[in-house]
């Protein structure tokens, strides 16, 4: 392969580079390296190659421009290729010029103030067009889009079913396991009954729902909407004279806030039902009496504070949901990244809402 | 039936030619549907190839079965003096390396910049070769493929249609490839970004010895660039000629594309282009 001669003897004649063989981009790495340890001013004899390509053509004309080498035994075609790629030579940038130094802190962060600002105006902008949406719908209810709405209560209600039950029934479970060795150490194992009743009840049964229709539902509708927006789709719907908030939000949020108190219900009654057969097996508390147990200790406002608070849930997580959808733009990237901001600000809200109603509920003395 | 010359006939090896890809009883389906039937191409060494066929004839399919995307039913398919059926990926990475493709709409990494992407397929098979030498590499094939120098700190996202398509163009040709594929080069881009790239194909090819394998739409291409145009129809090659030599025979789809309205105005304009 590449033969190199260097006259080490006499720095003043500098070094030869004699390649021999296919000067391509096999050889790339290795031919830049041993140019690199000559010296100069050196010069570069081709007569030996029998075949150069683009790259290699590149890294000789690289030499002639940045070291003043000088290139021997060259055939014709050599010659025009290295003259090609020379008209081909721009100045190099592989990505965006980004400054770092204190002054792009700073407007890093002015830039994110700015960002969540015009979030936050977009949200409520959002909002506003739902509510608009709303206001247009029910004075024309032949707008309304029934078997849209109808697939979507399939879809984020029917099918959730399935994996709500089995976390909600595991969730009671592990409560009233939990709860039946601390309350064990007062000798009072009986009150894992009222524990199970009104944290699932008033609490987590709506709280766990949320997150699981934000992972479920809430993503799933960025992701939809975003993909439409990518391909034009959302354009197109508009230019034919559908409203986009009409066709596609309002389904999702309605079946959103639909769905949410059911499955809340649903959940709740799973999570009594895991913390039933728990303390059945293990403390052998039979199940009428659990029942009664629970009818007993169990407000029927904690009833209504859960199921209040589900719909409002459904509504944030539907409208995060579709308005992160709509703010994509731009490549396939922005719709993963719209979608995780979707499920975390839904659950964010989500949360800041329960520690409100909370307190609310407490102070109207559903306690 | 139309009866097709030996010379045009798909199976014919034209004398001096050295075939590049040979595709020999090829038969594609996708579940009742058969898209190609017995198709036979052969593609010889330093020619541009043009592929022409209505839509729906599987022009797309027969190419995604050359570069070994789809699996074909049956049949014969040698790229490069390889076959590429049933081969292993280890085995195919030796023939990737030596063909470039640009994908209809580009098919960029969204995530990015221009410049990333013409390196992607370096630093893939040869890891060795760092920046700065690997950036100007890339700065160089961008700017081979016509873009401005500026292109290649942008994202894909940035970029109008033309500019995508030499992005494309650019990154099919960072391994200095033996072979190009083109789908649809010109689909979508204005008639004057159309005839530049024409352009750039024909010089590109003439320069780095290129062959090109180039499924089209474009009558203006397929006049200004082609050595040679197959015509895909009835699931088949019907036949691989010059375009005056395909317009020699009587099948109702060539008279029509060939000398429908866009057709005859696209062999004019050439005419008189080639006259001047």
């Amino acid at each position: 392969m590449a033969e190199v001669t260097e006259h080490d003897d006499d720095q003043r004649h500098g070094s030869v580079y004699r390649v021999a063989g296919a000067l391509t981009i096999t050889r790339a790495a290795t031919t830049q390296r041993e140019i690199d340890g000559l010296a100069d001013p050196l010069t570069i004899d081709l007569s030996d190659i029998d075949r150069m390509d683009t790259v290699g053509a590149w890294i000789v004309y690289r030499t002639v421009r940045d070291r003043g080498a000088k290139v021997i035994g060259a055939s014709r075609d050599e010659v025009s290729l290295l003259k090609q790629v020379g008209e081909f030579d721009v100045p190099t940038r592989v990505v965006p010029d980004v400054p770092h130094n204190i002054a792009s802190v700073f407007a890093e962060l002015g830039k994110w103030i700015a960002e969540t600002g015009t979030t936050l105006v977009g949200l409520m902008g959002f909002f506003g067009a739902t509510l608009i949406g709303f206001g247009n719908v029910i004075r024309r209810p032949r707008r309304f889009r029934v078997n849209a709405v109808v697939q979507r209560f399939d879809v984020v209600g029917v099918r959730a079913l399935g994996i709500i039950a089995l976390m909600s029934f595991l969730i009671g479970v592990v409560i009233a396991q939990q709860g039946s060795v601390q309350l064990a150490q007062f000798g009072a194992e009986v009150y894992t009954i009222n524990l199970i009743g009104r944290i699932t009840v008033r609490e987590l049964g709506t709280l766990m729902t949320a997150i699981m229709v934000a992972g479920r539902s809430g993503s799933a509708f960025a992701a939809q909407i975003g993909t439409m927006k990518i391909t034009e789709e959302i354009d197109a719907m508009r230019t034919i004279g559908v409203s986009p908030v009409e066709a596609l939000v309002l389904p999702r949020i309605i079946s959103a806030v639909v769905m949410m108190p059911l499955l809340s219900f649903w959940a709740m009654l799973l999570a009594l039902i895991g913390g039933g057969v728990f303390v059945w097996t293990s403390l052998g508390i039979p199940p009428l009496t659990y029942i009664q147990r629970l009818h007993d200790v169990i407000p029927p406002t904690d009833l209504w504070v859960g199921l209040i608070k589900a719909p409002v849930f459904g509504f944030i997580i539907a409208l995060a949901g579709c308005f992160q959808g709509m703010l994509v733009s731009g490549n396939s990237e922005e719709v993963g990244s719209r979608t995780t901001t979707a499920v975390v600000q839904s659950i964010f809200l989500v949360i800041v809402l329960d520690a409100v109603f909370a307190v609310f509920f407490s102070s109207i003395g559903w306690v | 039936m139309t009866i097709v010359p030996e010379k045009l006939d798909p199976t014919f090896v034209p004398p001096g030619c050295k075939p590049i890809i040979t595709v020999r009883n090829l038969r594609n389906s996708f579940g009742d549907q058969v898209v190609h039937e017995d198709v036979n191409v052969t593609v010889c060494r330093g020619e541009i190839l043009g592929v022409v066929g209505g839509s729906g004839t599987g022009k797309s399919v027969l190419l995604r079965s050359i570069i070994g995307l789809q699996t074909p039913d049956q049949g014969e398919i040698h790229v490069l003096g390889e076959s590429m059926v049933g081969r292993t990926e280890d085995e195919a990475k030796n023939i990737r390396r030596r063909w470039g493709i640009l994908f209809q709409n580009g098919a960029l990494f969204s995530t990015l910049t221009v410049a990333e992407n013409v390196e992607v397929p370096i630093r893939e098979y040869f890891p060795f070769i760092k920046p700065p030498l690997l950036d100007e590499i890339a700065s160089y094939k961008i700017s081979m493929g016509g873009l401005p120098a500026d292109a290649g700190p942008k994202y894909p996202s940035e970029l109008s249609g033309g500019m995508v398509k030499r992005a494309g163009l650019a990154r099919a040709l960072a391994l200095d490839p033996e072979l190009l594929f083109l789908d649809e080069p010109t689909a979508g881009l204005d008639p004057i970004a159309a005839a530049a790239f024409d352009e750039l194909i024909k010089s590109l090819q003439k320069r780095l010895d290129l062959t090109v394998f180039l499924i089209t739409h474009d009558l203006d291409t397929l006049h200004a660039i082609c050595d040679r145009v197959a015509v895909l129809a009835d699931g088949k090659v019907i036949a691989v000629g010059t375009i005056p030599e395909l317009l020699a025979l009587d099948h109702p789809w060539i008279q029509e594309y060939f000398n429908g309205p866009r057709g005859r105005t696209a062999a004019g304009a050439y005419e008189e282009g080639a006259v001047a």
